[in-house]
């Protein structure tokens, strides 16, 4: 497996603008990240972290070098080819949870499947199945504004594991939550990078989630600083 | 896919009732308004069409003056003579029947019951020339129309008036201060664009000009055309015959006036058919600007709903399916709103159509054209929203406060 990452970035650049007020966020970045790990990204403000985890979501493209996801070429596929890799292998968490208001919570959790054309049964026992495993099958028909934000967080995981993905992408998934909630959620993704064998890829502030992570990468001034072993690891 | 996309539409516009509603209202009044119009105008046009037939078809009225009514200055031209009328008879081909008529109006009475109607003096040749039947009873006896007999066959609405149920054959009631004995009740013919058609006490000619009018003129001339010939030529014959018979000189005008009723039913007809497209086309106005309510609003929800964009985006959707999303949530909308206000045409021309005394008559073409509008305008106006929500960066609008 050492031999064969699922995610591999070399030297890979990203320029915001152009001219004299052009930015260089990325100033080539090499990051090998093995399939069922569980990586926790850290750094500070503006050290490229999170325009690294655009590019590893396939939301965005390098300025320059290359990124392989499952060993293809991302920087050279159009939009709506990254938005098909997505679709295919990938999942996201975000600090502000994301999820469509007045819908409820099984609705949010089936959203992707709609896009992957299952029917509805399908989609109800996949988005059931999902609701069941982040442990909230019981208020599958609550909206948004009917759950606590560690629940929210909770159908925002379920939405992205629904379609067993490879790689969960959570950005700062505990940042708008207490440390009570935040621990759950933390259990619960290290539960799932476990026994679902999904690669976990994390941005993080606070050491304290970074501990339940395997590997540690710090960012630094565009660059890769560090790579540690986390304390789970 | 696209079952899916529908399925996201309505649950998008689920979400936002009212606000779907407003959007769409626009398209409910324009649509509405648009079909009631054009329904009613369509029964306007009916109604025009039945009133004039019931002129009698292939009628050719002949009047003195010049024109619609009796001209301006000058001296008012002779009325016709009884002369005229045979000679209309014997002289020219092509003639089925021919019927004088003078005009009088005055009121009725029988057993305290007072009723102001119409009187027409003419010959039994009326009944014919109008295609218009006794219901109950006969028309007059060659010579009760000799004599001038006081005998009348009224109309329905005259009998409801002065008999209510009684049987009012053989009765005799005052007219003008004249008694005169109920032969017949004319069939039923309603309201005409010209008033109450049933309104109406018919009686021997020379009865009206002894007692009313006091000459023997006659106003008017009804000339029924026989169907085998052809109505203009037989006019053009009839108009010679009159200026020869009123000694008018060539290069003179004509002090009479042939009406065709056909070319009167075509001239309204064609009158009201353009009154319909004008109000229809200041109704669809009021589509277009529903229209732009719509692109206004959808506008307005990519940019409230560019998270949700964003998060499609990133869960995978593609940039097309994100604009049909868009486009389909405009057009479900806008057919939404086409439906409902077609709905509302077809209760306001129902419920208004009696108060014009106009028919109601439902036109598939007109509704499904309306319809069909609708969607368009979804498709039109939603396009440029969907495409701008299909443009967007996930990245840009999942930090989108």
């Amino acid at each position: 497996m050492a031999d064969n990452p699922i995610i591999s970035l070399r030297g890979v650049t990203k320029i915001y603008g152009e001219g004299p007020t052009a930015f260089q966020a990325l100033k080539g970045i090499d990051l090998d990240i093995e399939q069922g790990d569980f990586v926790a990204v850290m750094g500070p403000s503006g050290s490229g972290k999170s325009t690294t985890m655009n590019i590893l979501g396939c939301l965005d493209v390098p300025s320059g070098g290359a990124f392989l996801f499952k060993g293809r070429h991302v920087e050279a596929l159009d939009r709506d080819q990254r938005a098909l890799l997505r679709r295919r292998y990938l999942g996201f968490v975000f600090q502000g949870f994301n999820l469509l208001s007045r819908t409820t919570a099984l609705e949010n959790v089936e959203l992707p499947l709609l896009y992957r054309g299952e029917d509805k049964k399908t989609r109800y026992d996949m988005g059931m199945a999902a609701l069941d495993k982040v442990g909230l099958k019981p208020w599958w028909d609550h909206t948004p504004a009917e759950l606590s934000g560690g629940q929210q967080q909770r159908v925002a995981i379920a939405r992205a594991i629904v379609t067993q993905p490879d790689v969960l992408l959570a950005d700062e998934p505990t940042g708008n939550l207490d440390s009570e909630r935040s621990i759950e959620i933390m259990e619960l993704l290290t539960d799932l990078n476990r026994n679902s064998g999904i690669t976990v890829l994390m941005v993080t502030h606070e050491p304290d989630m970074a501990a339940f992570a395997r590997t540690i990468v710090h960012f630094k001034d565009g660059l890769v600083e560090r790579v540690d072993a986390g304390a789970s690891a | 896919m696209l079952g899916t996309t529908i399925i996201l539409a309505f649950r998008a516009i689920n979400r936002h009732k009212l606000r779907s509603f407003l959007t769409t209202l626009g398209i409910i009044i324009g649509v509405a308004a648009v079909v009631t119009m054009v329904t009613l105008g369509n029964g306007a046009t009916a109604a025009v069409r039945e009133q004039i037939s019931s002129l009698g078809a292939n009628v050719l009225q002949l009047r003195p003056g010049q024109g619609f009514g009796r001209g301006g200055g000058g001296p008012r031209p002779p009325d016709f003579k009884e002369a005229d009328l045979t000679a209309i008879q014997n002289q020219l081909t092509g003639v089925r029947a021919v019927a004088p008529l003078v005009q009088s109006s005055g009121t009725a009475i029988y057993e305290g019951n007072n009723w102001s109607t119409t009187v027409y003096g003419t010959t039994s040749a009326y009944s014919e020339v109008q295609q218009w039947k006794v219901a109950d009873g006969r028309l007059f006896m060659p010579e009760e129309e000799e004599a001038g007999k006081p005998v009348c066959i009224i109309g329905n609405t005259v009998r409801t008036n002065l008999f209510q149920n009684n049987d009012p054959l053989g009765k005799r009631m005052r007219i003008k201060g004249v008694s005169c004995q109920v032969i017949g009740v004319l069939s039923t013919r309603g309201q005409g664009g010209f008033g109450d058609q049933d309104d109406v006490v018919v009686m021997p000619i020379r009865f009206v000009q002894r007692r009313f009018t006091g000459d023997r003129d006659v106003s008017q001339i009804m000339v029924a055309v026989d169907d085998a010939y052809d109505t203009a030529t037989v006019q053009a014959s009839l108009e010679e015959l009159m200026r020869e018979r009123r000694k008018i000189k060539p290069g003179t005008e004509d002090n009479f006036n042939v009406f065709d009723t056909k070319q009167i039913s075509d001239t309204l007809t064609g009158t009201t058919t353009i009154l319909t497209q004008i109000v229809g086309a200041v109704a669809a106005i009021s589509l277009l600007v529903g229209g732009i309510g719509i692109m206004n609003i959808m506008l307005v929800s990519v940019t409230e709903r560019t998270r949700e964009i964003g998060i499609r985006l990133a869960i995978g959707a593609v940039a097309r399916e994100v604009l049909m999303q868009f486009l389909v949530e405009a057009i479900v909308l806008s057919c939404l709103g086409g439906l409902i206000g077609l709905l509302l045409a077809l209760v306001a021309s129902i419920a208004i159509a009696p108060l014009m005394q106009v028919p109601f008559l439902f036109d598939v073409k007109v509704n499904l054209i309306a319809f069909l509008f609708s969607a368009a305008i979804g498709v039109v106006f939603g396009y440029f929203p969907a495409r701008r929500a299909a443009a967007l960066n996930p990245i840009d609008a999942l930090r989108h406060e």
